[in-house]
Order: C-alpha cells, then sequence, then structure tokens
C-alpha cells in the first residue's frame, strides 16, 4: 500500500453522487442527428476530409489531426453528412465554430475495424499512432491529445504512469461507472500506455468516496498480476486536479511551470486509457462516452452511453427534463463546469457531465458582499496562495503584484469562491486578470517585435548608409593613391601637371629676367 | 430556451457574511451573560442602546456614500462593531459616552475609510481609544462586582444612562489598577488583604473571561476563524506574564493566569484581534500578529497608566498588519525551493 500525503486547503462540498446511479450505464441510443465540432480538444482544429452530401460509415475518418497538436474526427454513426458550417458549441465563450452534422440513418454499419492481434510486441511509435489515429483526446476535461502526451517519453525518462480516477468533483460519476464496468479495460488500457512510456509504475487513484469501484479495480489489478497498484485516500476537492494527485501520490510537488514529466510522471484519465485500449486492439476509433446526466430537474439522472455529436437536448429528453425548477444548463461539475446558454449544442470527447439543477439545489448566486478579508479562501486554497490578496490586485489591475502573488499557479479549481462567506466571484476575478495578463504579455512581444524591427531597420539603413561612405572614401583613396603613385597615368593630373611646370619655367623665365 | 450564464463554481458553501457576523454576536452572549450576572444590567443596556445608534449610524453614512443601505445593514457587521465596543464600555456608562464612541468607531472607524472590508483600525477599538483619550475617568470607573457593591436594577441602568447626574454607582478599582498601584505588598498579601481579588484574578473577571474563552472557542470549533492568532496572544502573553513573575514580589507584574483571566484577555483574544479585516491575513501572520499583540499588552499593562491595554496593542498591530502580510505570504504549490537531501 503506497503512503499517502496531504495537500493544503481543499473543501468538501455534498458529493450528490448517489444522484446518477454510479455503476449502471443506460444506451443513449441514436439520435436523429449528430454535430460533431471540428475542435473538441487543445490544440489546432482537424482539418475536413469528407464534403457535404458524402456517406459516412460508422469508424469512417471525417476529418484528419492538423499538424502536431490535433486529433483525428470519425463517424459516431453511418449517415449522411448534410451540414458543414459554424454551430455553437460547447465552449465557455459560447461562440459558434466549424462543425459537421451527419444525418443518421439508424441502420448503424461500420467499417471494418482491425486491432493488433499483441500489443507487447509493437513498438510504442506504432501504438501512438494507432492512438492518434483513433481520435483520442483527454476524456477528463481538458482534452489534451494524448498522443501528444505520450511522446513526453522522447523527452524525459519516465517512471510512473497515473491513472486518475478520482473524480473528485461533484455530481460527476461517469469514471466511477467506468471503473466498475470496465475495470479490465482500463488496466489493459494503462498497461498499453505504461508499455508506450517505458515506465515500471502503474498507479490506479480513486477517492475512497467510491468503494464500488475501488473493489472491482483492486480486483481487476489483483487478476492483471503485478505492475499494477490501486491506491485509495480521504475525498476532498481538489484531490483530482492532476497537480494536487501528484502530491497526494508521491508528495513531490509539479514545479512551477513545468509538467509532471518533470517529474517522471504522467497522468491519464480511465476513460483515456479504455479509448487508447479499444483503439489499440480493436482498432475502434474514440466515437462515444459516458456522459453522467444528473441534477435534481431531471426524472432520469444516470450514466448515458452516447455517440459524441448527440445533441444535449435529445439526452435531456431522454433522462425526463423538467424545466420548471430549472435556470441552469451546465458542461461539466458544479465547481469547474461552465454554463451553456442553449441545450441546442452537441457533447463532445471531453463532455464527462451535463448538469441541470433545480434552483433551490443550487441556487442563484446572490450579489457580492464586501471582502472582510476572513481567510477562509486561503485556507480553502490547494495551491497555497492568497485568493483575497489576487482578489484585491485583480481588481486594482495591479500586474505585478498578481505575479508576485503567482496568479499563473491558479488552477481556477473554484474552491476559494465556494468557501467565500460575501459570495465574491473570485474566480472570475482570476480568469479576467489572467486574461489581462496574456494580453499585455502578448502586446509586449509585438512591440518587442515592432521595435527590433525598427531597430534592425535603422541599423540596416546605418551600415547601408556606412557602406556608401566607405566606398565613396575608398574611391577617392585610390584615386588619390594612384595620383600620388605615377601621376602620369592620369591624363586630368598629367595636365595639371603639364600646366604647373609650364607655368613654372614661365616664372622662371620670369624670374631669370 | 435560455439558461443563465454564471461562471463556475456553481455551487456554494452555506456559510455566508451575515452568518459569519450572527455567529459572532452569539458567541458573546456566554460573556455578555456573565459580566451582567457580575456587574448588573448595565453592558446589556449599552449594547441595546449602542446598537440601535450604530444602525442609524450606518444608515445615514451610506445614505451619504449613495449606497443602497439594505444589503449592507444585512450583513450585521456594524451590530458586531457596536456590541463589542459596549462590552468593553463600563457599565452604566452615560448616553453621550456610548454616543460619542458609535460616531468614532462606524463613522471614523469604517466608513471613512470605505466601509465594510476597507477599514484599516478594528473599529470598536477606535471608539474606545476616542473615548479612553478623551473621558478617561468616565472610562475608568467600572461598577463594583456582585458581593462587594450593590448591583443596580434596570431603572438605575437606564438613569445612568439618561440623566447621568443624578445616577450614583458604586465604582471600584479593578485588579489590574491594583496590581499597578501597588506599593510595597507581596503578590499573595495583596491578593489576601483586597476584597476585589477572587480565586485566580479578580472577583467577577476571571468568569467573564472564562466565559469569553469558551465562546471564543466554540467560534474556533464552528471555523469562523482561526486558532492561530488568539493562541499566538494567549502564549506570549502568559511568557511575559512568567518572566516578570518576580516570584510574587512586590514588583511582580502578576502571574500568568492573572493575565489571562484579567481585564479584556479572552475578549481581546477571541473576539478583537480576530477581526480579520484589519489584522494579518495568512496564518502565520496571524501568528506573529497575535504574539505581538500578546507582548504589546503586557507592557501597557504593567508599565503603562490605562485601566487595560488591549485597545493600544490592537489598533498598533493594526497599523503592522499589511507589513507583516509582506512577509508572510506563503509558499505557493511548485515554488517550493528544491531540497537538498531530494537528489
Amino acid at each position: 500500500m503506497n503512503t499517502v500525503f496531504n495537500i493544503h486547503g481543499g473543501i468538501h462540498p455534498a458529493e450528490e453522487k448517489h444522484l446518477s446511479n454510479p455503476g449502471i450505464v443506460v444506451d443513449a441510443g441514436l439520435p436523429p442527428s449528430l454535430v460533431l465540432p471540428l475542435s473538441q480538444h487543445i490544440g489546432k482544429p482537424s482539418s475536413l476530409c469528407v464534403k457535404p452530401g458524402d456517406y459516412v460509415l460508422g469508424g469512417q475518418l471525417l476529418a484528419e489531426a492538423d499538424g502536431m497538436v490535433s486529433v483525428a474526427l470519425h463517424a459516431p454513426t453511418s449517415g449522411t453528412v448534410i451540414a458543414i458550417e459554424p454551430r455553437p458549441v460547447p465552449h465557455p465563450s459560447a461562440l459558434d465554430n466549424l462543425c459537421l452534422e451527419i444525418a443518421c440513418d439508424g441502420e448503424d454499419r461500420w467499417i471494418e475495424c482491425t486491432g493488433c492481434e499483441d500489443w507487447r510486441a509493437e513498438t510504442p511509435e506504432s501504438l501512438i499512432s494507432r492512438i492518434s489515429g483513433a481520435g483520442i483526446a483527454g476524456m477528463g476535461g481538458a482534452g489534451f491529445p494524448t498522443a501528444v502526451k505520450l511522446m513526453a517519453r522522447e523527452r524525459l525518462p519516465l517512471k510512473t504512469l497515473i491513472i486518475n480516477g478520482t473524480e473528485c468533483e461533484p455530481y460527476i460519476t461517469a469514471d466511477d461507472t467506468l471503473m466498475q464496468v470496465d475495470a479490465e479495460g482500463i488496466i489493459e488500457g494503462a498497461q498499453i500506455l505504461a508499455h508506450i512510456l517505458d515506465v515500471e509504475q502503474i498507479l490506479l487513484a480513486v477517492e475512497d468516496n467510491k468503494p464500488a469501484a475501488l473493489a472491482a479495480m483492486k480486483a481487476a489489478a489483483e487478476a492483471a498480476g503485478g505492475g499494477c497498484e490501486v491506491v485509495t485516500f480521504p475525498t476532498k476537492y481538489p484531490s483530482g486536479g492532476e497537480k494536487q494527485l501528484i502530491e497526494i501520490l508521491t508528495g513531490q510537488q509539479v514545479p512551477a511551470g513545468g509538467l509532471p514529466a518533470d517529474l517522471g510522471i504522467v497522468c491519464q484519465n480511465p476513460g483515456t486509457a479504455v479509448a487508447a485500449r479499444d483503439a489499440v486492439c480493436i482498432g475502434k476509433p474514440l466515437t462515444d462516452r459516458i456522459v453522467t446526466l444528473t441534477g435534481r430537474a431531471l426524472m432520469r439522472p444516470g450514466n448515458y452511453r452516447a455517440r459524441l455529436g448527440t445533441p444535449i437536448e435529445y439526452l435531456l429528453t431522454i433522462a425526463g427534463f423538467d424545466p420548471s425548477q430549472n435556470r441552469r444548463l451546465i458542461h461539466g461539475g458544479p465547481m469547474m463546469g461552465f454554463a451553456l446558454e442553449s441545450a441546442a449544442v452537441p457533447i463532445i470527447k471531453t463532455t464527462n457531465c451535463i448538469l441541470v439543477p433545480t434552483e433551490q439545489e443550487l441556487p442563484t448566486p446572490p450579489d457580492a458582499q464586501a471582502c472582510i478579508r476572513c481567510g477562509l479562501c486561503a485556507e480553502a486554497c490547494p495551491a497555497s496562495l492568497l485568493p483575497q490578496q489576487l482578489y484585491w490586485y485583480a481588481r486594482a489591475k495591479d500586474q505585478e503584484q498578481l505575479e508576485r502573488h503567482h496568479l499563473g499557479d491558479c488552477i481556477e479549481c473554484g474552491a476559494c469562491s465556494w468557501v467565500c462567506p460575501s459570495h465574491i466571484p473570485l474566480v472570475q476575478y482570476y480568469r479576467a486578470a489572467k486574461g489581462m495578463i496574456r494580453e499585455s504579455k502578448a502586446e509586449k512581444i509585438r512591440s518587442d517585435r515592432s521595435r527590433d524591427r525598427f531597430e534592425a531597420r535603422q541599423t540596416r539603413l546605418e551600415e547601408e548608409a556606412a557602406a556608401r561612405e566607405a566606398q565613396r572614401a575608398a574611391r577617392r583613396a585610390a584615386a588619390e593613391q594612384k595620383a600620388a603613385a605615377g601621376g602620369a597615368d592620369d591624363p586630368v593630373a598629367a595636365a595639371i601637371a603639364r600646366a604647373k611646370a609650364k607655368k613654372e619655367s614661365t616664372n622662371d623665365g620670369e624670374v631669370d629676367l | 430556451m435560455n439558461f443563465l450564464r454564471i461562471t463556475s463554481p456553481h455551487g456554494h458553501s452555506p456559510l455566508t457574511t451575515s452568518q459569519v457576523m450572527q455567529a459572532v454576536l452569539l458567541a458573546t452572549l456566554p460573556g455578555v451573560m456573565v459580566l451582567t450576572w457580575f456587574f448588573g444590567p448595565g453592558t446589556l443596556i449599552n449594547i441595546l442602546f449602542g446598537g440601535i445608534l450604530a444602525l442609524a449610524l450606518e444608515y445615514s453614512a451610506l445614505g451619504l456614500r449613495n449606497r443602497n443601505p439594505k444589503p449592507y445593514l444585512q450583513d450585521y457587521s456594524v451590530l458586531v462593531t457596536s456590541t463589542l465596543l459596549c462590552i468593553a464600555l463600563p457599565p452604566y456608562a452615560p448616553w453621550w459616552l456610548i454616543a460619542t464612541g458609535m460616531v468614532s468607531a462606524v463613522i471614523l472607524g469604517k466608513h471613512v475609510f470605505g466601509g465594510l472590508g476597507y477599514n484599516p483600525f478594528n473599529p470598536a477599538m477606535v471608539g474606545y481609544v476616542v473615548l479612553l483619550i478623551s473621558f478617561p475617568l468616565q472610562m475608568s470607573s467600572w461598577q463594583a462586582p456582585r458581593g462587594l457593591g450593590e448591583i443596580p436594577g434596570v431603572a438605575d441602568s437606564l438613569t445612568a444612562l439618561f440623566v447621568p447626574a443624578s445616577y450614583d454607582g458604586v465604582t471600584m478599582a479593578t485588579p489590574l489598577d491594583l496590581l499597578r498601584q501597588n506599593k510595597g505588598l507581596l503578590l499573595e498579601d495583596l491578593f489576601n488583604n483586597t476584597p476585589q481579588f477572587g480565586q485566580w484574578a479578580g472577583v467577577g473577571w476571571e468568569w467573564v473571561n472564562i466565559a469569553f474563552l469558551a465562546g471564543g472557542a466554540w467560534l474556533i470549533y464552528r471555523g469562523i476563524f482561526t486558532w492561530h492568532a488568539p493562541t499566538a496572544m494567549l502564549f506570549t502573553l502568559g511568557l511575559c506574564a512568567a518572566i516578570g513573575f518576580d516570584s510574587g514580589s512586590s514588583e511582580s507584574g502578576g502571574s500568568p493566569l492573572f493575565h489571562w483571566l484579567s481585564g479584556a484577555t479572552m475578549f481581546g483574544a477571541f473576539f478583537i484581534i480576530t477581526d480579520p479585516v484589519s489584522g494579518a491575513t495568512s496564518n502565520r501572520g496571524r501568528l506573529i500578529f497575535g504574539a505581538l499583540v500578546g507582548i504589546l499588552l503586557y507592557l501597557i499593562r504593567v508599565a503603562g497608566n490605562y485601566p487595560d491595554a488591549l485597545a493600544f496593542a490592537v489598533l498598533i498591530l493594526n497599523f503592522a498588519a499589511p507589513f507583516i502580510d509582506q512577509y508572510t505570504q506563503p509558499i505557493t504549490y511548485g515554488h517550493k525551493p528544491p531540497k537538498e537531501d531530494d537528489a
């Protein structure tokens, strides 16, 4: 049993996990059409390889990864591409983004998927290309392309793979459910990832509020033989944050500005592990996921297996949405999820939860009161920041002090806002302040660049002028030298010399006279 | 349909600022009850009269500052200020003393700086110090405790408040005064020969302090504030007293227990220096803040010339709080200097 370490801060909000019956997966079925954004991950949007009117089969490639940090996109079912146009997507900005709409034909015909026989015999490169070809991006929420994360092995020696089944956000039970229904898949996926990363240790981290998942994972880890260790630790939000989890499991902190790989660690979500297993062993691309539909405005909350691109309205209807008491639709959990303006957006690779609370359950926040500097936020901050100082500096737009107080290390977990007795939306201030700093840094880079450009031009002009001047000087010098050396060669000089000589001779004559 | 767009987090802890303030008010109850038992209803009358006055002042100050008074009055902060000040005032104080104190606390101590959260000094202590410097006589007339003098009734209290000229109470020097003025008596003799001294400290005062300690412990248990500042203050106060105890000679400054259970010690430790607005921010800062208050409290008590030293000690440290904050920033995640033995 690994010893676990404590982290600073953290909070204990009501868990509400029981609402969505963790451990049972319900099939959400096929909606009439699927809307697939080309950007469901961090990085460049995928580049299209179909056009409107094309008939596609399930599993068929719709868009390829565009460059290094990007992933592919596949059709979740068979049907016709009926539109490629900007549509609302689940993103905090609420801006439209390029999407592809497939009218499902209901037959769900698939391309032939072929996996590899024995992944242990494969090279890491070929496994990574399978994973990147399957369009896998981190399914815990951030959506970082998995293949890119796996390439950390080329830069640094790695020793530990952590499968992050913490799921510390209240309400969400998607990973909990997956761990209960497919623990073997997670273990095999983890082993594949460990093989790629060439690490010896696999840690499966599960918070102690999920006894069923814990038991399933322990049983599967035992069945798989050595190498996998299931670690459990007390429930506290945000233990599942990557940096926090690493500290809990190892007692080490990821250095500021660094990556877990700097400590020889890579973290992956259980869903990502299963997707990697499917990609490698069956050749199935990532086209569906488990989504927790929960909140007291739903009559049938639960964990639904839904195709990517399924409109949220469709899922809400299936789960029995009662709009009478509801004002908010949240993509993700109550702590870090963002509110959606409309249910006419699809679920994407990072959608782990759709939360539809009643007004009583998560009331609309009251107006903020004055900060009384009580310091509860500093007690709660898992990054050991001083949130109220950051708040004052963010309000004052004091960039220097914000950086001195390490605003950049804020993980936006929301613990400070949660505890704030004055209901100050602290995280919102930090996001705005981070944006301001980013903007001013970009501005500084722009202005540095134009200053460099200007200075380079100045230098060039001066150099050119100097070169011209030098040329002139060289010519003059050469002429003078020539004149000095053998005047005869130069007709002008010779003429002058002759004239001089003549004049001198006449002068001599005059003198003689 | 359109949903509300609110940024995360969407949930919230059940604790609100109003509840924090209400909890503080509630926690003063044991102390106020014991004060009332030993010194009569004067403190209660102070609190009632002061509270009404403070609400009126807050309302008009908010009006002058063009703020909607309703949400601000609902935060209970002005009632906390007025209650704390009124507990610190001598019972049976005249109305003009309380009124001057309230105006100083609410207007000068709080609204001049921008209201709740912006005041650099503890408003109740600002009010107290203004009164102590302006009206030293009235501020040092403490009613004799039960058993040593007649306890006035409610009618007498109201007379004292509104017609101070026709009120005649029994006042006595407090144990802290007696100790300071002691010339030549061994501590033990002083305790034995003076009726104001009880078992550990002053008659009545020891129980008042124990009651405030109980209220404060409840607040810490509730998580309203942390243990750091009170513990540090009590520790350094006890330490100084232990150093200055001088085996109970006539020069003795009093025992640690005497200082812990005298005057405003517990009230100050749990209700005054824990004021977050004017104190230090980080837990390390609070330790330093509390420790320095404890030292100053002892020094001013023993070497100064005032009935008690808390208000001065707190105000002086309020000046220092931003400075303490500057040097007690906790180490952010990932910024720990790498340890030698890790390599």
